[in-house]
């Protein structure tokens, strides 16, 4: 197998010339779906027979509960390449995924505590799944606090890189917390290897939308990144070639 | 004499000397606490102020404080624990003998496991001896007493090593010491969640085993993987 193109992803200079390319296609796919996903789930699907419409948050609920903590999988993944081939745009990643992941928890926890109210009749409880989401946010905050307080640019990616796998301890918590503890939250509504428990009227389009969530961390994460690259690489020639041209522009 | 046994003797020889780092390392710490008694008692002390607050400032009423102090008492371990670790490198660094454990030829996971036993005998223990008198005074239902004990036992050396981490990777960052705090916090949650809920389960008369199992998984776990994770930020941010 041919892995040049996977060795060249690994360059911040092939990176930010080919996400430029691929940005507006990403930008685009992502709107669409975001639409779809949120339109179809927010207008049409029916009512659900015991919760009413209150359900229908589950459509921005979900997708940013799993993507806050696939962040922090992808986060700890980019750490070990850090640690291991010590390559450069690995750790850009982990420092650009941090506030993203940090917004999407928090996202995942107001929509939950606005689920909650109708459903619960509580906006919070120190239920597992709720309080495990709440230390995935301070571990967020953690990282980015760490990242902040070390100068050096090498020793602060090492250095997040190991906090962040020390975190990772918290994810399979995360995950089995509804199994685990029998509390308030629900249990797992989509599983890869059973049949779904909700109708494919409401599947679909959550489905959709959860799709959609990942496509717009994709853009916004390769947004963070070119910025990023462009700051770290700053006294090469290619930056100062792009600059310049922007500027003639 | 053969390669193969002399080789084996070097190797035992080695790990022979392993093992005298590792309770030089210790004893020097101790000798280092017991010379600086202050350093060892504040926490302590620290830990008494933090469980005479809560009668103080919730409801000195003898029931509600039952139902209170298995929680209290955690939290105050948990806080005193956490303040005594930011002199846990700190001083080290200070003079020097950091970058002397960092430079010895011994493994330096087996010297950060022998530091952090040193911590927890000078702090975790005068937690755990301290902690029967507390829950005394916050009325504590004495058949809870051995989950106390044994959930503290079992807890406060994960809590050393779950904070050494953070300690490690916040050793020369100035003013480091609201950041280990930020840092060490989350991973000490689960340890929390558990200690109480052994507490807890005791004062309501029900089996806690599965409570003190979970911590001790835990405290497998970081035995096992913490003094690596330590090992290795000290020699990052000795870069």
């Amino acid at each position: 197998m041919n892995w040049t193109f996977f060795h060249k992803l690994g360059s911040p200079k092939w990176f930010y010339e080919i996400s430029g390319k691929w940005l507006p296609w990403l930008a685009i796919l992502a709107a669409l779906l975001m639409a779809t996903g949120l339109i179809w789930g927010l207008m049409f699907t029916p009512p659900d027979y015991l919760q009413g419409n209150s359900y229908r948050i589950i459509f921005l609920h979900v997708p940013t509960a799993f993507l806050a903590s696939a962040i922090y999988v992808m986060m700890a993944s980019a750490g070990v390449v850090t640690l291991v081939w010590k390559m450069k745009l690995a750790d850009m990643a982990l420092k650009c995924c941090a506030p993203i992941g940090a917004s999407f928890c928090l996202l995942a926890l107001i929509s939950g505590a606005i689920w909650g109210k109708p459903t619960w009749g509580t906006w919070w409880v120190w239920d597992a799944r709720l309080t495990s989401m709440l230390i995935l946010l301070f571990l967020y905050m953690g990282v980015i606090a760490l990242r902040g307080a070390i100068r050096n640019v090498n020793t602060a990616a090492k250095a997040c890189a190991i906090l962040t796998l020390v975190g990772v301890v918290n994810i399979p918590i995360i995950k089995f917390s509804v199994q685990w503890w029998n509390t308030l939250h629900q249990g797992a509504t989509l599983k890869l290897t059973e049949k779904p428990s909700m109708a494919p009227e409401m599947l679909w389009p959550l489905l959709i939308s959860i799709a959609a969530f990942y496509l717009f961390f994709t853009v916004v994460l390769i947004l963070r990144l070119r910025t990023e690259i462009l700051d770290r690489e700053r006294r090469t020639k290619w930056v100062h070639k792009i600059v310049l041209t922007r500027l003639g522009n | 004499m053969s390669d193969s046994s002399l080789r084996g003797r070097s190797l035992r020889g080695r790990s022979l000397q392993g093992s005298r780092a590792f309770l030089g390392l210790v004893k020097r710490d101790l000798v280092l606490a017991f010379r600086t008694p202050g350093q060892t008692l504040n926490p302590v002390a620290f830990y008494l102020m933090v469980a005479s607050l809560f009668p103080l400032g919730i409801a000195p009423e003898k029931e509600l404080l039952s139902q209170l102090a298995g929680g209290i008492v955690w939290i105050g371990a948990l806080l005193a624990v956490l303040l005594s670790l930011d002199s846990l490198f700190r001083s080290d660094q200070e003079d020097g003998s950091l970058d002397q454990l960092l430079l010895s030829p011994h493994p330096l996971p087996l010297l950060v496991l022998a530091k952090m036993s040193a911590h927890w005998l000078t702090t975790g223990v005068a937690l755990i001896v301290m902690a029967p008198l507390l829950a005394l005074m916050l009325h504590l239902p004495t058949q809870a007493f051995p989950a106390l004990m044994l959930s503290l036992l079992l807890g406060t050396p994960l809590m050393s090593l779950a904070g050494g981490i953070g300690a490690a990777l916040t050793v020369r960052v100035q003013r480091g010491g609201i950041l280990l705090t930020l840092l060490s916090l989350p991973l000490y949650i689960p340890v929390l969640i558990f200690g109480t809920g052994a507490v807890q389960s005791a004062v309501e008369g029900m089996p806690y085993s599965g409570h003190l199992l979970w911590i001790a998984a835990l405290l497998m776990l970081g035995l096992c993987l913490a003094p690596l994770a330590i090992a290795a930020s000290l020699r990052i941010v000795a870069d």
